[in-house]
């Protein structure tokens, strides 16, 4: 038969109707073939919250409350990440970057770590089998301490100690982890209220 | 000069204030009583302390050596004695301490044995290298980069050019000025060196910004005059020159100047084939090459309006800024702060007492009129001025939003990390905005947040790894638990198949046979079931007192109470169950006593039923053996007067045991396989109550004629039961029956015979009286409990089941009270027993609620 002789009409359907079963064949192709495991989402979000695994937002670990915001949940939840981790996920998912959430804790400025007195530990392994991060060190009966590298300060390991000899300790700073301090901004409540003439000589900034 | 100059683009001129340290001649400074030697004075791993307290050091030689290849040594500056190795001030903007090695000078100043090589361009470039890092050289223009690193460059970029920084371009500072005019020979001998140790590079520069006339003459006079015999490849070295401006001396800035390529972002010079060097390194490592010295002593210049007297001096590392700054009359008062390096790039010194390091080039005091407090910061004015300063071509304003803002994202896009912190954008700036300030501030930020990053990666990476092996763990311990619940239940299948399909289910004494059974089929397990049973039991009672005690209101006391109660009884039911069970474990060993004889009989007996004719063969054969070796022992402690009749029972049982297995033999014969016959035999309910006399009659029998009368009894009942087998028996069985009564009528002959020759024996004539009548009474006793346990089973066996059970209440009621009887009249004389009766009376009691139940 000739396509020629067919009604426009008639052709045209047929070319547009051949062209969207190619189209759907390569694109249901695609989809199986390049199908995506999971949701990438929740990948990128675990990859921004500070995996201490503390479960101070309500969930059993980071990358449960990942799935959580994934499925709508507040990011506002994780003191550990704070406010910078919640700028980063609102970036992620483009949406306002809310505060932190009082309600789960507040932000620390210095890092914790936990310390064992280990004069009063009793070798209980309780803290061991709390530490989600394994940074326990130790066995029954023998005195445990606590690997500090590992450590993310999640405290977890305060609570089961029977003779409370845990305690949570800033992470002492040293030359090698010392860092200069932002000046203090521009529009607080001193730069204001003083003029050049009237402010104290013993003011520091920067050599320059 | 008809080398090319890239001008350098941005920059600023600050005031030189250079003329101050020049009108004086080079100083050399006193060695201090105290040396104070920081361990790290240089960027990378602090170095390793090889001396103790208390050891004797000459000057040069090494006090600490370098922890891995991107380190430095440290070399006593002095000689003297160790006398500290601790935490001090040093000159770090952070104000915090770092381990020193302090050295008390002995004022000797004795050096270590030296080396020196006459001709060190002969050497080997890696012996070279391995001089200069024994030597603890690291860059002395500011930065302390390890100096032996930096002179092996990757092999994959060659270096085609070589540069010695002599720019010097910080106001104030002249240290690199005066070692230039006073040390050009030897910058020249060292940059010869370098080009030898870097495989002579075409190009070979020594830059130098025009303010400094006097040093550029005395180089260019030096290469003039120094002999290319001397100095190899000295015909490649060029002086350049170029025009003053801050801050050419910066790396990239002056190799932007000198070749006008741009190092990459985040890369090295030597990646671009260009690799330079300060003036002073230069002189160090010619120093430490040619004599041998390791670096020990700088020229600082200490400068500022609170000193009586400005210069530089040559000082050595280690000594404390307070020493040298009162050798130039240093009033405390007039100062405005202590700076270590110049006014742009410096920091305030935190402690006067920290030591000048190797890369100390300025000690700065200024008067407060001479460097004023930076004004109050205002809002910045978009001006742009701090853009054209910057030397590194980035964009300080908008660098300044995002550092306020903390977004590290743009900050790195904006490639805040080339920049160099020179100081010019906060130089210019007309509101006077910190800005270094927020630079360095985000810089260290952003390497922290790398950091945590690949912390939180390494917690990522180790909380997976720990669910997976909980879960794993949790999984074994699953497969473990199916295992058991699998192997418990075939069991249990196994043990319900065992009945033979003869046995009558509905019959309560082969029901209470079975389970006995079972209960023997692994007394232990059954043991440590009832005993956790008893456990659980009386821990729920204790919890439920607790929180019975605890209870506020008085409705919740009360359900408590009950909750107790319950628990309670919970608990002793546990307990009587476990009791009864381990009298029933003891009870199966012959040895042990039982205040019931013909209960416990009774019970073996009952346990005999299922028995097999063969079986209970065996059985009674063990039980004589057992008795038989009793007999011996007795026998072996009787009197010799006893003896006799010991023997005598002696050589009854044993012949007991020989015809037992006869009968066995002959029992084999006729049945070829155990468990052929129905367990229950209609007869043998007469059995239990033979044995139970039988039993009775052993406990109760106190001498030999006593037990062989028992026998006696025993073995006519046997031949009774015989008899009747042999009456109701099928016809194969017979002949085999029948000789089994023979024997049993030709043993009974025997025995009786044996009665009559002990008896006479007995040579008491008051016991051999009163025995007869003992024996009578006790076959009173024994047969009137062998009548009341046959009419007991007579009615039974006549009985219904709702009856029999009727009949076992009532019969458990009668012994519960006489068992409270006994427990009374126990009590009531204190007797020893009152535990033993207190648990038949409880196990008792059990019995009867249990019954009740059904």
């Amino acid at each position: 038969m000739d396509l020629s002789n067919l009604h426009p009409l008639l052709l045209a359907l047929l070319v547009l109707g051949g062209l969207a079963l190619l189209f759907g064949a390569i694109l249901g192709f695609a989809a199986v073939r390049y199908k995506i495991e999971g949701n990438p989402i929740i990948d990128q979000v675990d990859n921004l919250l500070p995996q201490t695994q503390c479960g101070q937002c309500g969930h059993p670990g980071c990358r449960p409350y990942a799935e959580g915001i994934a499925n709508g949940e507040e990011i506002n939840k994780c003191p550990p990440g704070g406010q910078e981790t919640i700028n980063a996920i609102a970036d992620l998912l483009g949406v306002d970057a809310p505060e932190l959430d009082a309600e789960h804790g507040a932000e620390s400025d210095i890092p914790q770590v936990a310390y064992i007195r280990e004069d009063e530990c009793i070798g209980c392994t309780k803290c061991i089998q709390a530490c989600p991060m394994d940074a326990i060190l130790g066995s029954a009966k023998h005195m445990h301490t606590v690997i500090v590298d590992e450590c993310t300060g999640c405290d977890l390991c305060v609570e089961p100690c029977p003779v409370d000899c845990i305690e949570m300790r800033d992470v002492e700073i040293t030359l090698t982890n010392w860092k200069w301090q932002l000046p203090s901004p521009l529009d607080g409540v001193n730069q204001q209220t003083i003029i050049a003439s009237d402010r104290s000589p013993n003011v520091e900034g920067d050599a320059a | 000069m008809s080398q090319l100059i890239y001008p350098l683009r941005g920059g600023v001129h600050p005031p030189e204030n250079k003329q101050q340290s020049l009108q004086t001649k080079l100083q050399h400074s006193a060695i201090p009583a105290e040396l104070i030697l920081p361990l790290s004075q240089h960027i990378g791993a602090p170095a390793e302390a090889i001396v103790n307290i208390g050891d004797k050091v000459l000057r040069g030689q090494m006090i600490a050596e370098p922890n891995g290849p991107f380190s430095a040594a440290v070399h006593a500056s002095s000689s003297g004695e160790v006398i500290a190795i601790e935490p001090r001030p040093i000159p770090h903007s952070s104000g915090l301490w770092g381990d020193c090695i302090v050295i008390r000078c002995d004022g000797e100043d004795r050096w270590v044995p030296r080396t020196e090589t006459e001709n060190p361009y002969a050497l080997e470039t890696d012996e070279l290298l391995n001089r200069v890092r024994q030597s603890g050289i690291a860059g002395m223009g500011g930065a302390g980069f390890p100096t032996a690193v930096k002179l092996r460059p990757p092999a994959t970029s060659p270096i085609d050019t070589l540069i010695i920084n002599g720019t010097e371009c910080e106001p104030y500072i002249t240290a690199d000025d005066v070692l230039m005019q006073q040390r050009s020979d030897d910058i020249i001998r060292g940059c010869a060196l370098l080009a030898h140790m870097l495989g002579e590079p075409d190009n070979i520069l020594i830059g130098v910004e025009d303010n400094k006339p006097e040093a550029i003459a005395a180089l260019e006079h030096s290469l003039a005059h120094l002999d290319a015999s001397e100095v190899p490849g000295i015909d490649h070295i060029k002086v350049v020159s170029f025009p003053t401006k801050y801050p050419s001396g910066g790396e990239k800035q002056l190799i932007q100047i000198l070749t006008g390529k741009e190092v990459p972002s985040g890369g090295l010079p030597a990646h671009i084939g260009i690799v330079l060097q300060n003036v002073g390194t230069t002189v160090a490592i010619w120093e430490a090459i040619r004599y041998g010295k390791p670096l020990t002593e700088r020229i600082t210049t200490v400068v500022g309006e609170s000193l009586k007297q400005q210069g530089n001096t040559l000082v050595r590392i280690g000594t404390p800024s307070a020493f040298v700054l009162k050798q130039f009359g240093f009033d405390e008062d007039r100062c405005a702060r202590l700076i270590a390096g110049g006014p742009m790039m410096g920091f305030s010194l935190p402690d006067i007492n920290a030591p000048l390091v190797k890369t100390s080039n300025c000690l700065l005091a200024p008067s407060h009129q001479e460097m004023p407090d930076p004004e109050p910061a205002q809002a910045c004015i978009r001006c742009g001025h701090c853009a054209e300063a910057c030397p590194a071509s980035l964009l300080p304003q908008q660098l300044y939003w995002y550092a306020q803002a903390k977004d590290h994202d743009r900050l790195q896009a904006h490639n805040l990390m080339d920049c160099i912190e020179c100081g010019a954008c906060a130089y210019v700036c007309p509101s006077s905005i910190p800005l270094v300030q927020y630079y360095r501030a985000s810089k260290g930020e952003i390497r922290q947040a790398a950091i945590d990053k690949e912390k939180s990666d390494r917690s990522r990476q180790r909380f997976e790894f720990r669910q997976k092996r909980i879960e794993a763990a949790e999984a074994e311990k699953e497969a473990k638990r199916l295992a058991r619940k699998k192997a418990a239940e075939a069991a249990k299948a196994k043990a319900a198949a065992k009945p033979a399909p003869g046995s009558a289910p509905a019959d309560p004494v082969a029901a209470a046979m079975a389970r006995v059974q079972a209960q023997q089929d692994d007394p232990a397990e059954q043991l440590a079931k009832l005993e956790r049973a008893f456990n659980n039991a009386s821990n729920r009672a204790k919890s439920a007192e607790e929180k019975w005690q605890q209870a506020e209101t008085d409705e919740q006391k009360a359900k408590l109470e009950a909750r107790f109660k319950q628990a309670q009884v919970r608990m002793k039911d546990a307990e009587t169950k476990l009791a009864e069970f381990k009298q029933s474990q003891n009870s199966s060993s012959l040895a042990v006593d039982s205040d019931d004889p013909i209960e416990r009989a009774k019970a073996k007996a009952q346990q005999r039923l299922s028995m097999s004719p063969l079986e209970k063969a065996r059985n009674t054969l063990n039980s004589l053996q057992e008795r038989l070796k009793k007999a011996q022992q007795k026998a072996a402690e009787a009197d010799e007067d006893k003896k006799g009749a010991m023997n005598a029972a002696v050589d009854k049982l044993t012949q007991k045991i020989s015809d037992l297995k006869q009968e066995i033999t002959d029992l084999q014969a006729t049945a070829p396989g155990p468990g052929n016959e129905s367990p229950v035999d209609p007869d043998s309910i007469e059995d239990p109550i033979e044995r139970a006399k039988a039993k009775a009659m052993q406990r109760l029998s106190m001498s030999p004629t006593e037990k062989l009368q028992s026998s006696l009894k025993s073995l006519e009942s046997r031949l009774n039961k015989s008899e009747e087998k042999l009456a109701s028996a099928d016809a194969d069985q017979r002949p085999a029956l029948e000789t089994a009564v023979a024997k049993l009528q030709e043993k009974i002959a025997t025995v009786k015979q044996e009665i009559r020759e002990a008896e006479p024996s007995d040579n008491s004539p008051a016991a051999s009286a009163s025995e007869p009548q003992v024996v009578a009474a006790v076959e009173d006793a024994a047969s009137a409990a062998i009548a009341k346990a046959k009419e007991k089973a007579a009615a039974q066996a006549s009985m219904s089941p709702e009856e029999k059970r009727q009949a076992q209440v009532e019969s458990l009621k009668q012994r519960i009270d006489k068992a409270q009887q006994r427990l009374d009249n126990a009590m009531a004389e204190n007797n020893d027993n009152i535990d033993a009766f207190k648990l038949g009376l409880e196990k008792l009691q059990n019995k009867l609620a249990e019954l009740e139940a059904e």
